[in-house]
């Protein structure tokens, strides 16, 4: 689906990628950790052709992501970010948007097919309700529904989720997590995220990688990634791990430096 | 959702009703006023002063009134998408300034006498250009135009231009200082029809291409990186819309002088009413500008009869009050 191999890309000298490669399956839900700085958001810029790409390659669907048209790309990967740009637009005709990539130059109105489209996302993401509604009238967890049904429309193969959580509550969070885990299931829909929270990404992805300094510490299922000593080490920090008893993946606890001090002489694992 | 499409058909509709009352008073009123069916018998009749009247002043003015309201609109509303910000104006990127400076200097250097009516405006529009093309290759790097900095640039070319301006006319004579401010004033007076056509055609052309980039365009609301992630080419788009934009401007600058807050005025309150679709806020602030102009024309013909007051005048002090009002009126913070 996604082949990322030997990636080099970044801004200046102070700081790249240093040949990443990374697969992505077909129908897997794959979550990309790391501390900030690290190298995901470069990534994920390399991914959307925000920087240049410096060496190595990306295929999406064994085509080279340099040598798509953007509306090509835009037709096969779709992108949701941490904060969606809002301003007083009708929900409909924000997930319409999603159509774009469809349109041909001179086509100024939606086809019957569009709004078709626009419908049947907005219904399986929750948002119908709010359809004549302003997207500025809208809570930053339900923009981020309406973000997901718009990149829905697009129909690609992938969607890139870049920390679509990190400013939602915990009732949000789980809500947007768990219709992207909905979609992964039942539309069979690739789905690569970066998440920062170590639990959720955990809870939700089948397959991880954890990025440090610019390359990849670590990858694999999330019991293997999650290891406290990976963790300890790429987030010089210290944690407690265990597993989760409903799901049985692992759980990452934080301890603050005064209970550490405290019992400093305590097993912790 | 069709209702809105209907909508936007009524909203159109409703504005081309406007035009024709405005061409229609404008045609009527003046130094001897006309009723309808006079009109029409004087230009059935096609000669008399008042066929002149009609033939070689009134109608060449609203033609060009409504080009030059049109392109100056447009290229506004071009530029505030461009821009993502509704406060910008073609008059920011410092082109009429290039133009004023322009026209500045052919009068000091004496262009202006004989065929003057032409040099004028092509001085102009040579200055405006130049400030164009500056603004542009000061803002470029790695071939990308850096969209805040370029603004921040004309903003300084703008002032920069005003200086020159200032300066030239402190230093030259009396005569050439009336010039130039009643150039800068700007009129819709000239009898040149070469002039009217140009303005007029491309304004429309302008118009057409611009509507091939609208869905780019509205994309763009989402900002450069998310218009890009729907599939938009936005260094073309950005491009293309700028010269657009910039061409409208300098040619309406060069030919009627620097006629102020159109492009601003017109595209912001047509956004209180209809929204930020492009779809419609091109061809609505195409018309509203026109119709804009027209009146504004009429108002400066007629307030201090016979003589004529600036256009650039009326359009500052009727726009910024009607824009005043709306503003604290509508629900947009």
């Amino acid at each position: 689906m996604l082949k990322i191999s030997k990636l080099i890309s970044g801004y200046s000298d102070k700081f790249r990628l240093k040949e990443i490669s990374l697969h992505v399956n077909k129908g897997s839900l794959t979550g990309i950790v790391g501390p900030n700085g690290s190298g995901k958001t470069t990534l994920f810029r390399s991914l959307t052709s925000e920087i240049n790409i410096l060496g190595g390659e990306i295929l999406l669907e064994g085509r080279d992501i340099k040598k798509l048209t953007s509306k090509e790309k835009a037709q096969k990967l779709a992108i949701v970010t941490q904060n969606t740009e809002v301003f007083d637009i009708p929900v409909e005709d924000f997930v319409l948007m999603g159509r774009l990539p469809y349109k041909k130059p001179f086509q100024l109105f939606e086809k019957v097919k569009d709004y078709a489209l626009a419908n049947k996302f907005m219904k399986l993401t929750g948002v119908y309700k709010y359809k004549a509604k302003l997207m500025t009238e809208l809570s930053g967890g339900e923009q981020q529904l309406v973000a997901i049904a718009r990149a829905l429309c697009q129909e690609p193969e992938l969607l890139l989720l870049d920390e679509p959580t990190s400013h939602l509550d915990i009732s949000h969070q789980l809500k947007v997590l768990n219709l992207i885990q909905k979609l992964n299931n039942d539309l069979g829909l690739t789905v690569l995220i970066i998440i920062h929270d170590l639990n959720l990404a955990s809870e939700y992805c089948d397959y991880m990688a954890m990025m440090h300094k610019g390359s990849i510490f670590k990858k694999g299922l999330p019991e293997e990634v999650l290891d406290y000593k990976n963790i300890e080490f790429v987030y010089d920090t210290v944690v407690i791990t265990q597993i989760n008893p409903l799901s049985k993946k692992p759980a990452i606890f934080l301890v603050s430096d005064k209970v550490l001090k405290k019992n400093s002489s305590e097993p912790r694992h | 959702m069709k209702g809105r499409y209907i909508h936007w058909f009524y909203y159109i509709l409703a504005l081309l009703i406007v035009l024709l009352l405005s061409i229609w008073l404008s045609v009527s009123y003046g130094e001897i006023n006309l009723s309808l069916v006079e009109i029409i018998q004087i230009l059935k009749s096609k000669s008399g002063i008042e066929y002149t009247i009609l033939n070689k002043i009134r109608i060449p003015r609203i033609l060009l009134g409504f080009a030059v309201g049109g392109a100056l609109s447009l290229s506004g509303v071009l530029l505030q998408g461009v821009y993502r910000n509704p406060l910008v104006e073609p008059y920011t990127l410092g082109i009429s300034g290039g133009a004023s400076l322009g026209v500045a200097l052919a009068i000091i250097f004496g262009l202006s006498t004989g065929i003057g009516s032409v040099l004028l405006p092509i001085s102009g529009f040579i200055g405006a250009a130049m400030t164009i093309f500056l603004v542009y290759f000061l803002s470029l790097r790695n071939n990308y135009v850096n969209i805040s900095k370029m603004l921040l640039i004309g903003v300084m070319v703008s002032f920069i231009a005003s200086s020159a301006v200032m300066f030239l006319m402190s230093t030259t004579t009396t005569e050439n200082v009336h010039s130039i401010v009643f150039w800068i004033m700007g009129s819709l007076d000239t009898s040149n029809v070469l002039l009217i056509r140009i303005v007029l055609i491309t304004s429309l052309i302008g118009l057409v291409i611009s509507y091939l980039y609208v869905n780019p365009l509205n994309a763009l609301r989402l900002g450069e990186a998310k218009a890009k992630h729907l599939g938009v080419n936005t260094h073309v788009t950005i491009r293309v819309l700028f010269i657009i934009a910039s061409l409208l401007t300098g040619i309406s600058v060069s030919v009627v002088g620097v006629i102020g807050f159109v492009g601003l005025i017109v595209p912001h309150l047509l956004r209180i009413f209809i929204g930020s679709d492009y779809r419609i806020l091109l061809i609505a602030s195409f018309l509203g500008g026109g119709i804009f102009i027209i009146l504004c024309d009429l108002v400066a013909r007629t307030l201090i009869a016979p003589n004529e007051l600036p256009i650039g005048v009326i359009t500052g002090i009727i726009g910024g009050v009607i824009f005043i009002i709306a503003l604290s009126k509508s629900k947009i913070h």
